[in-house]
């Protein structure tokens, strides 16, 4: 079975297969970390498989504005944000380890569900996608309720927002791989909003730490009104 | 033709036991070197055995006849294990006999044996070393059985020969699954061999030791057949390595000239192969004993997605 439906898939198709692997295995990775500071260079990755998918998609289909989004997640994702990211845990010094709400085994096990769950769900969206990608809209899937995953279980503010972060590099992913990707103006807007939304939240950062004196989000839901 | 097969089985057994020594050498030299401390030569795991071999055996008094017997089983199913795994030639005597399942069958049964010698004596420091062994022995197995799956899946057989054969010689195809494999694999291969993350092999006295706190009561030809024993299990883990994940090389004739030239591609795949190894052990830190299921969980969760993205990527349903 494999044998014969492997050959179809010309080698761009798999090394673009090879890329949304390697973005589930950082997905993983990413889940299973408990220092944010190999948590940022992750994410770093993740954005440098991204920036290669993008770009192999972009030369083998022709789509010139493949190659200007595959700049943006460059300059943003590879570049931009974890240099951002470094400077905030540097002025915030928060190395330590991560304490998270479930053991990791357990979550690594919700993962796993996870994934099966997407794939599933996949199966008949990407039958309906003529792209080359589109046996990678399940993994696309799975990193985004991976990301998902990873907010809901760490109490850490800066977790979350790298959780946040590497949701949006799957939601993109997603887009790329079901239809080539978005309009520019859509695209642009988003990478905008990325990093204008990191802004803010550095600005929350020191905010939260301020008040609580740490950046564990479970303080907040002490507040209450008087 | 079944001449040459049973010279290049031959040739093959003989190249594990002389160089799976050099081997763990070449790895301590390494980690030496990334240590900056001054290396020991090449061959001391050799110097040793041969110190070893030479030394009279000192046995305790209630030591049973397994406590005897334990060195050779284990020395036996290591060189066995060593000789099934297809390096130089994809045409072995012995691989109908063994395929990937059986080797692990062959490995648990060096591990259940490595166990009782540990506990045979009945000091606390053997027992706790069986004890914790059979702790990482079981979380492993699953894992490696499950690299062997994705494997199997990818070439429709269990046949290590016929594995390495589809994935070397077949047209040129990227398998995504089997990145995730490979990182699982080396996890595996790091928690049995008793490598870095998992144990610490060159201490003696530590609380935390797993592989060695088993073999502390032996002396003389015994330890050396272990420590021969290891070396060969190391050996044939990174032969794995190779014919799983980087097999290109490996002939599927066994002519002399063709033996020759896959001997040289594993020679420099082993070089290769041990300084990653070395990297590896150099970069990471010892972790505590009970992060080795969390770890080896891991291990077991990587090869399950390589089965699940081989399942969606490469079926091409």
């Amino acid at each position: 079975m494999t044998e014969t439906a492997i050959l179809p898939i010309p080698l761009s198709g798999q090394l673009i297969n090879l890329c949304a692997a390697l973005m589930l295995l950082l997905g993983f990775a990413m889940l299973a970390q408990r220092r944010i500071l190999t948590l940022i260079n992750l994410f770093m990755l993740q954005g440098g498989a991204l920036f290669a998918s993008t770009v192999i998609a972009a030369h083998s289909t022709g789509q010139h504005h493949l190659y200007w989004s595959a700049a943006i997640t460059l300059l943003l994702k590879v570049i931009g944000l974890p240099w951002i990211l470094h400077r905030l845990i540097r002025r915030l010094s928060v190395k330590w380890d991560v304490e998270t709400l479930l053991n990791i085994p357990t979550t690594m096990l919700i993962g796993i569900v996870l994934v099966v769950i997407s794939f599933n769900v996949a199966q008949p969206i990407s039958q309906l996608s003529g792209t080359i990608m589109r046996a990678t809209i399940g993994i696309a899937l799975a990193c985004t309720l991976l990301s998902f995953l990873m907010m809901i279980t760490r109490s850490k503010a800066v977790p979350q927002v790298i959780a946040f972060l590497a949701m949006e590099n799957s939601l993109f992913f997603a887009a790329t791989s079901a239809t080539y990707g978005m309009p520019m103006v859509v695209e642009l807007g988003i990478a905008l909003d990325v990093l204008v939304g990191m802004v803010i939240l550095g600005v929350f950062f020191f905010q939260i730490r301020e008040q609580f004196d740490s950046l564990d989000i479970r303080q907040m839901e002490k507040i209450k009104e008087e | 033709m079944n001449l040459h097969a049973l010279f290049a089985q031959l040739l093959e057994l003989l190249l594990a036991l002389l160089l799976a020594p050099v081997l763990v050498g070449w790895i301590n030299q390494c980690r030496a070197w990334l240590q900056n401390r001054s290396a020991p030569p090449l061959l001391q795991p050799w110097y040793t055995l041969n110190k070893l071999f030479r030394k009279e055996v000192r046995l305790a008094d209630n030591a049973s006849s397994l406590f005897r017997a334990a060195p050779y089983i284990v020395f036996s199913c290591m060189a066995l294990a060593a000789a099934v795994v297809p390096t130089l030639s994809t045409e072995l005597i012995f691989s109908p006999a063994a395929d990937a399942i059986a080797l692990v069958g062959l490995f648990s049964l060096a591990r259940v044996f490595i166990a009782l010698a540990g506990m045979d004596v009945g000091t606390a420091f053997g027992t706790m070393g069986s004890r914790r062994e059979m702790l990482i022995g079981f979380l492993a197995e699953p894992a490696l059985l499950m690299v062997f799956f994705t494997a199997s899946l990818i070439s429709r057989s269990t046949s290590l020969a016929t594995i390495v054969q589809t994935l070397a010689h077949s047209e040129f195809v990227i398998y995504p699954s089997l990145a995730f494999a490979g990182i699982a694999f080396v996890m595996v291969l790091l928690a049995e061999n008793a490598r870095v993350p998992v144990d610490n092999p060159s201490t003696h006295l530590e609380l935390t030791m797993i592989h060695e706190a088993m073999i502390l009561e032996y002396s003389g030809r015994h330890l050396a057949l272990f420590e021969w024993a290891s070396s060969l299990k190391l050996f044939a883990y990174s032969c794995l390595g190779i014919a799983l994940f980087f097999p290109f090389g490996i002939p599927e004739s066994s002519g002399f000239l063709a033996l020759f030239t896959a001997g040289g591609t594993m020679l420099l795949k082993l070089i290769g192969g041990g300084f990653g190894l070395a990297l590896i052990e150099t970069l990471s830190a010892k972790m505590r004993v009970f992060r080795a299921p969390e770890y080896l969980g891991t291990a077991f969760l990587f090869a399950v997605l390589a089965m699940l993205v081989h399942l969606l990527l490469e079926t091409g349903a």
